[in-house]
């Protein structure tokens, strides 16, 4: 995702000369052509994301429209009170960046894993959260926090994402894209981890399911329409995400269904079930060790129908 | 109106609003009102009536929490109406203890916590510096916020960037929130500590208006490194028994106080 990000920045840059990307000091060997290319609307601020985050809010105020990158919790939960004082509060048009979203960074070890930004990030006045599918979800992302004014935070996965969406896409803050529609249950997912719900899918269907499918790219403002509508139409839902289930994804779905009156679907949520990821291992292992790998996924799938079958029964 | 007679009206109107507002920081406000009358009075490029001009040099309170001077400076100086002052602390005003931009012309950047508001003068440095525009940028702030650690960052950045555009004002008056600075977190050799970090940095009286004006008009052109003036100050200035008290950093002026405090203010 890192590189179809840059690669949309780029466009940017070149249309727009009050279009900037600041960094702390991360990115070695994926900002390096940008930096060469935007030498005037490119910063390397040093390890210092505190003064990044205050840094880029001055420079908004002056109308530049300031892209903030780092990795995991660097560019979020170290500066968290500038970019709600300073960011958010003066409506600044900063757009936070961070690659590693989730188990992104693997066996560099829970330092490095992003599992409770979402959550915060949404808990802020007047920031957009964004979290992309895949790749050409993150290009589109990119492109859309642009153009929408005020503070947005962009959370993508590092590298090496396969292509979801075949077909070109509407991307649309706020709006959910729709991959399949189901009528016993509907996954939701936010961020990377839509390759295995997809493949999830797949299995579920293969047991004669009717699984629906939709990526949930913005956690904020938050597509209730679409969740309204699954809850009238599905059964089940289950929320898919590489984050603490509190807050987030999950989190944010259950606000939603908690308001709405019976009869509507169920909700599983899947995730980190507040815990920090200490266990060791790349990015597919913890998926796997924390139930979101495409057999854990479609098998808590299963064991949630069966209840509510034997609940119906 | 001199500046000796606008620093004046703010230590006035800080009485005033402090004790109408039954609210805190009194003492700080008092212990910067001369730098602030000599920045609004005759440093700053501002346009009262035109408060985003865009060749306005900027300036942001970082010590957010002695907002009632900014308040009284920016009244006096025609953003609004004096009469606003009174709502200072009132349910339902703009006039928040800690300075805040919304609703209230020229105030640049809203502050309460300590540390932020460098970053964000660096920022617009830079910004300014980029754009090849020639207004500054002046940031004021307390001693004990240089306790925080952002601050450092932002020292390190600017000199590194040579932003000769911005200036660094602290109002070292010795006394933080419940000590005195060199028992609570020592700054010193505090002039020698920014001059190791790259910043042209200048010692003042921070109650003498000549000097001041001197050493606050800076020209970004004839500089390649940021500015940092050291005002020497005293907590509680011009109350006498106010200075340099650790308890009028909270203590709200009431009754034969607040009483005794207008009449030494009428007497100056």
């Amino acid at each position: 995702m890192r590189d179809h990000f840059v690669a949309a920045l780029n466009a940017l840059a070149t249309k727009d000369r009050n279009v900037l990307l600041i960094t702390g000091d991360l990115g070695f060997g994926v900002l390096t052509k940008y930096a060469e290319q935007f030498s005037n609307q490119y910063l390397n601020v040093g390890v210092a994301e505190q003064n990044m985050a205050g840094l880029a809010t001055g420079m908004a105020l002056e109308g530049k429209t300031v892209f903030t990158y780092s990795i995991a919790n660097f560019p979020t939960l170290r500066c968290l009170e500038q970019i709600r004082n300073d960011i958010c509060y003066h409506q600044a048009s900063v757009k936070i960046v961070a690659i590693g979203g989730g188990f992104s960074y693997g066996a560099l070890g829970m330092s490095h894993h992003a599992t409770e930004d979402l959550a915060i990030m949404r808990a802020l006045p007047n920031m957009t959260v964004v979290a992309p599918g895949d790749v050409v979800e993150a290009a589109a992302a990119t492109q859309a926090v642009y153009e929408r004014p005020g503070p947005c935070y962009l959370r993508l996965g590092r590298g090496g994402e396969p292509t979801i969406h075949q077909e070109k896409i509407s991307f649309e803050i706020g709006k959910a894209i729709k991959l399949y529609e189901g009528e016993d249950v509907t996954l939701i997912s936010s961020g990377g981890i839509l390759q295995n719900a997809l493949a999830a899918r797949e299995q579920l269907v293969e047991r004669g399911l009717d699984v629906g499918l939709y990526s949930m790219h913005t956690l904020k403002p938050l597509d209730e329409k679409a969740i309204k509508y699954l809850a009238d139409r599905s059964r089940l839902i289950v929320t898919l995400e590489e984050h603490s289930t509190l807050g987030g994804l999950g989190g944010a779905v259950s606000e939603v269904l908690a308001e709405l009156p019976a009869p509507r679907a169920r909700l599983k949520r899947l995730g980190l079930n507040d815990c920090f990821s200490s266990l060791v291992g790349d990015q597919d292992y913890l998926r796997d060790a924390y139930g979101l790998s495409v057999d854990g996924i479609a098998n808590t799938v299963l064991a949630e129908i069966y209840s509510l079958k034997t609940k119906t029964l | 109106m001199t500046t000796e007679q606008l620093a004046l009206k703010i230590r006035k109107h800080a009485v005033e609003m402090t004790h109408l507002g039954k609210s805190s920081h009194l003492a700080s406000v008092l212990s910067m009102a001369d730098i602030v009358a000599v920045l609004y009075g005759k440093v700053l490029q501002k346009r009262p009536n035109e408060p985003k001009w865009t060749k306005r040099d900027r300036f942001i309170l970082s010590k957010g929490h002695a907002g009632a001077g900014i308040y009284a400076a920016l009244a006096e100086s025609g953003y609004f109406p004096v009469e606003e002052l009174k709502k200072h602390y009132a349910n339902g005003s703009k006039f928040s203890g800690h300075v805040s931009h919304i609703g209230i012309p020229g105030v640049e950047l809203s502050t309460g916590s300590l540390g932020h508001g460098l970053s964000v003068g660096t920022g617009m440095a830079y910004a300014a510096k980029l754009d090849l525009k020639k207004h500054r940028v002046f940031v004021l702030m307390s001693d004990g916020e240089c306790d925080e650690g952002s601050n450092w960052e932002a020292i390190l950045f600017s000199s590194h960037h040579k932003l000769s555009n911005l200036v660094a004002i602290v109002d070292y008056n010795k006394i933080q929130s419940l000590a005195s600075v060199s028992h609570t977190l020592s700054l010193e050799p505090f002039v020698d500590k920014w001059r190791a970090f790259g910043w042209k940095t200048t010692e003042v009286d921070g109650h003498d208006h000549e000097a001041l004006g001197k050493t606050l008009h800076i020209d970004p052109e004839k500089n390649n490194q940021p500015s940092c003036i050291i005002a020497h100050t005293t907590k509680g200035k011009g109350i006498s028994f106010m200075e340099n008290s650790v308890l009028w950093h909270y203590r709200s002026p009431q009754g034969e106080e607040y009483e005794h405090a207008m009449a030494e203010l009428n007497r100056t």
